[in-house]
C-alpha cells in the first residue's frame, strides 16, 4: 500500500522558489499526471519524489512514512527518465535485473524476474543486446522494464514518451496503460503534452507557475476547468476564449458583438462585471453537424464567414471569424466548404464557461 | 627521368615521402644498422665492422639491463596506479565543486607547466638527507630524530624518484578523468540511486565503467612518458646510488655517452622501444575494450 502524499511541498534554489507549498494526496494505486507548461514545476516536484531533489519545505509521504530525508534508494521507488538513462556498459538483462542484483538477490531469482518484465514488455529477443543496438522505443521499453523488476511501490514517470516520434509513442502510451492495470501500483507520470496525461491517468494535476491550478478526473478537468489557464490548456483545439463585460444583461465583447448570457449564469452575473467567456470547439458547430443536440433553449446561432478549414476525415475543424477573430469549430459529418462562405453556426451556451476577469477563477453556474 | 613524367599524385606526395625519409627513415635505419656494429664514438671505424646480433645476444644476457628493465617496469607500475588513484581522487573532488571549479582545473595543471629537470632539482633538494625540507619536516614534527638518507639508500631513492614523477604527473590522469566526469550524462547516475544504489555501488558500476576508457588513455601517454624517464632520475639520482636507481634509459644514456658504445646502446634502446610497444597496445586493446562497454560513439 504505498499512498503518496505532498504537504505544502516547496522547492526554492537559492532565493529562487520554483514550487510554492504544493498540497497533493495520490491514493494507493492510483495513475495521476502531473502536467503542465515547461517551468511549471513539475519534473522538480517529481525529483523530490524520487529523492533526487532536496526538499525545501513541506513533506512527503510515501505509504504513510515521511521520506524527506531518505535517499532515493530507501524510497522503494522507480522511475523512468526522459532520456531512458540506462546504463549503457549493460546488456539489456543487466540494465533490467541491475537493483535487484544491488539488492543481494540470487541469479536465479533475478532471471526469474527479468523474464517476466521481458514477457511483459516483449523485450525476450533484445536481452543479450547493450542499449546502442536498440531504437528509441525499445530502449524506452527496457527503462520500463527496469522499473518492473524492482517491484516498487511508486512508479514515477518524467516524460518518458517525449523523445519517441509520434507513432511509437501512442504505441508506447498504452503499453503504460496495461502496465497500471497489471501492476496495480501507484503511477505518477510528468508529461507536457494533455492528450498523454487525458489517456492515461486516474487524475490530472494541472501546474502553473508552481502551483497547483487544478486537480480532477480527465473527465472533470475537461468539463469543469476550474481556471481560465486549465480551460485552455486541456483540449485540442483549445477552447475559444473572449474577454466580456455584462452589459444590457448580455456578453458584450471589446469590438461590440455581443451574445446573451449562457442560462446558467443568468441569476450569479452582474451588471458591469467583467468576464472571460468560453467556448469548446466541440460546442460551437455549423447547425446540424454538431456533437449534440443540447438544450434547445440555450442553442444561440449566428451567420458567420468560414475563413479556413482542417479536414481529419471523420471531422473537419472549421475556423470561423466571430468578433474580429477565429474561432475553431467541430464540424461532424462534413461536407466541403468554401473559404469565406456564410455558414449558419450553433453555439451551445448550456456548456459554455465564464470565468472571473479578474482571478481567471470559474464562475459556478 | 624528367619530373613531369611522375604522375601527379606521386609528385604530390613526393615532399612528404622525401622529408620523412630524410628526417624520419633514414636516421632510424641508420640507428637500427648500428646497432649490429661493434660502434663506438670514439672510435669512428667501428662502424663498418658487422657484428649480427651480437649486441642483442650481449643485452639479453646482461644481468644489469635486465634489472634497469625490470625497475622500470616496477617504477611504472607503481607510478601508474598512484598517479591513477590521486588523479581520480583529485578528479572527483574537483568535480564536486561548486565554486571555483575552473581555478581548481588550472591550479591542478602547475605541476605539468615545469620542466622535469626542474622538478627533478627541487625534489632533489626536498629530499636531501642533510638539507632538505622532508628530514627537516620530519624531525621538526618529532616523528624521527635521525636524518633519513632518502637519496642515498638505493629503495628510498626509488621510492623518492616515484614521488616526484607522481607530483609532476598525477594532474595528467585528473584531466582527462575530471573531463570524463563532466561529459558524462547525469541520468544513469540518478537511475542508480533510485535503482538502490550506495554511493561507493553507483561510482563502482556505473560512475567508473563510465570514466575507464579515460583513465586507459591517461595511462597509454604515462606508460610512454614514464617507460622513457630520464631526466627526473638523471638529476636526482643519476642512477645511483650504485646504480640502485638505474632504469632504462639512463642506462641506455650511460652506455652510449659514457661508455661512448653508441652500437649496443641502440641494440639496448631497440628493446626498451619494444616495451613500450608492448604497453602501449595493452593499454589501447583495453580503451577499445572500455569503450565498446559504454557504447562511446567518439
Amino acid at each position: 500500500m504505498a499512498p503518496v502524499t505532498l504537504r505544502k511541498l516547496v522547492k526554492r534554489y537559492g532565493a529562487l522558489e520554483v514550487v510554492h507549498g504544493i498540497d497533493l494526496e495520490v491514493k494507493d494505486r492510483e495513475f495521476i499526471a502531473l502536467v503542465g507548461p515547461s517551468g511549471c514545476g513539475k519534473s522538480t516536484t517529481l525529483r523530490m519524489i524520487a529523492g533526487l531533489e532536496e526538499v525545501s519545505g513541506g513533506a512527503i509521504e510515501i505509504g504513510g512514512r515521511k521520506v524527506n530525508d531518505l535517499p532515493p534508494r530507501a524510497r522503494n521507488i522507480s522511475m523512468v527518465f526522459q532520456s531512458y538513462a540506462l546504463y549503457p556498459h549493460m546488456t539489456v538483462a543487466e540494465n533490467m535485473g541491475f537493483s535487484l542484483k544491488i539488492a543481494g538477490r540470487s541469479a536465479d531469482e533475478i532471471k526469474t524476474r527479468v523474464d517476466e518484465a521481458a514477457a511483459i514488455l516483449d523485450l525476450g529477443h533484445l536481452l543479450e543486446r547493450r542499449p546502442s543496438q536498440l531504437s528509441g522505443g525499445q530502449r524506452q521499453r527496457v527503462a520500463m522494464g527496469r522499473a518492473i523488476v524492482r517491484q516498487p511501490d511508486v512508479f514515477l514517470f518524467d516524460e518518458p514518451l517525449s523523445n519517441l516520434d509520434a507513432k511509437l509513442r501512442t504505441q508506447v502510451r498504452t503499453e503504460i496503460k496495461k502496465l497500471h492495470a497489471r501492476m496495480q501500483a501507484t503511477m505518477i507520470y510528468v508529461t507536457h503534452d494533455q492528450v498523454e496525461a487525458m489517456t492515461l491517468s486516474d487524475r490530472i494535476v494541472i501546474m502553473r507557475d508552481g502551483h497547483i491550478e487544478q486537480v480532477g478526473t480527465p473527465e472533470d478537468v475537461f468539463r469543469r476547468p476550474a481556471t481560465k489557464f486549465v480551460a485552455g490548456f486541456i483540449g485540442s483545439p483549445p477552447m475559444n476564449m473572449e474577454e466580456a463585460v455584462l452589459t444590457d444583461g448580455k456578453l458584450a465583447f471589446t469590438t461590440g458583438a455581443s451574445l446573451p448570457v449562457p442560462p446558467r449564469f443568468r441569476s450569479s452575473l452582474r451588471e458591469g462585471q467583467k468576464v472571460t467567456f468560453g467556448l469548446r470547439p466541440d460546442d460551437i458547430y455549423p447547425s446540424g453537424h454538431g456533437l449534440h443536440a443540447g438544450d434547445a433553449d440555450a442553442v444561440h446561432e449566428l451567420e458567420l464567414p468560414v475563413t479556413i478549414t482542417e479536414p481529419l476525415g471523420n471531422e473537419t475543424l472549421v475556423f470561423t471569424q466571430f468578433n474580429g477573430r477565429d474561432w475553431v469549430s467541430r464540424m461532424l459529418n462534413p461536407r466541403p466548404l468554401r473559404s469565406g462562405e456564410k455558414m449558419r453556426m450553433s453555439l451551445d451556451l448550456s456548456r459554455a464557461h465564464i470565468f472571473d476577469g479578474e482571478t481567471g477563477k470559474a464562475l459556478a453556474g | 627521368m624528367k619530373l613531369s613524367k611522375l604522375s601527379a599524385p606521386t609528385l604530390l606526395l613526393l615532399p612528404a615521402f622525401i622529408v620523412l625519409a630524410v628526417f624520419i627513415v633514414l636516421p632510424l635505419m641508420f640507428s637500427l644498422y648500428s646497432s649490429f656494429t661493434p660502434f663506438r664514438l670514439t672510435k669512428p671505424d667501428t662502424l663498418w665492422v658487422f657484428i649480427g646480433f651480437r649486441n642483442y645476444v650481449n643485452v639479453l644476457t646482461n644481468a644489469e639491463f635486465w634489472v634497469a628493465f625490470g625497475r622500470t617496469v616496477l617504477l611504472l607500475t607503481i607510478a601508474l596506479n598512484a598517479e591513477m588513484l590521486l588523479g581520480l581522487g583529485l578528479a572527483l573532488l574537483v568535480n564536486k565543486a561548486t565554486r571555483g571549479q575552473r581555478i581548481l582545473r588550472t591550479a591542478m595543471m602547475f605541476p605539468m607547466m615545469f620542466s622535469p629537470v626542474l622538478v627533478g632539482f627541487q625534489f632533489k633538494f626536498l629530499f636531501n638527507d642533510n638539507i632538505g625540507f622532508v628530514n627537516n619536516a620530519l624531525q621538526s614534527l618529532g616523528l624521527t630524530d635521525r636524518a633519513i638518507p632518502w637519496l642515498i639508500d638505493g629503495n628510498l631513492a626509488l621510492f623518492s624518484i616515484i614521488v616526484a614523477e607522481v607530483w609532476s604527473s598525477t594532474a595528467v590522469f585528473a584531466i582527462l578523468i575530471l573531463a570524463g566526469l563532466l561529459a558524462m550524462p547525469k541520468d544513469p547516475v540518478e537511475a542508480a540511486h533510485v535503482d538502490g544504489c550506495t554511493p561507493w555501488q553507483t561510482f563502482r558500476y556505473v560512475t567508473w565503467p563510465y570514466l575507464m576508457p579515460f583513465a586507459f588513455i591517461a595511462m597509454t601517454i604515462r606508460s610512454l612518458d614514464v617507460a622513457r624517464a630520464y631526466d627526473i632520475v638523471k638529476i636526482m639520482t643519476d642512477g645511483g646510488p650504485a646504480k640502485r636507481t638505474e632504469l632504462l634509459w639512463t642506462l641506455v644514456g650511460r652506455t652510449a655517452y659514457g661508455d661512448a658504445r653508441m652500437g649496443l646502446a641502440n641494440a639496448m634502446a631497440y628493446v626498451a622501444i619494444l616495451l613500450s610497444i608492448v604497453f602501449t597496445v595493452y593499454f589501447f586493446r583495453k580503451l577499445a575494450a572500455a569503450r565498446q562497454q559504454i557504447g562511446a560513439e567518439w
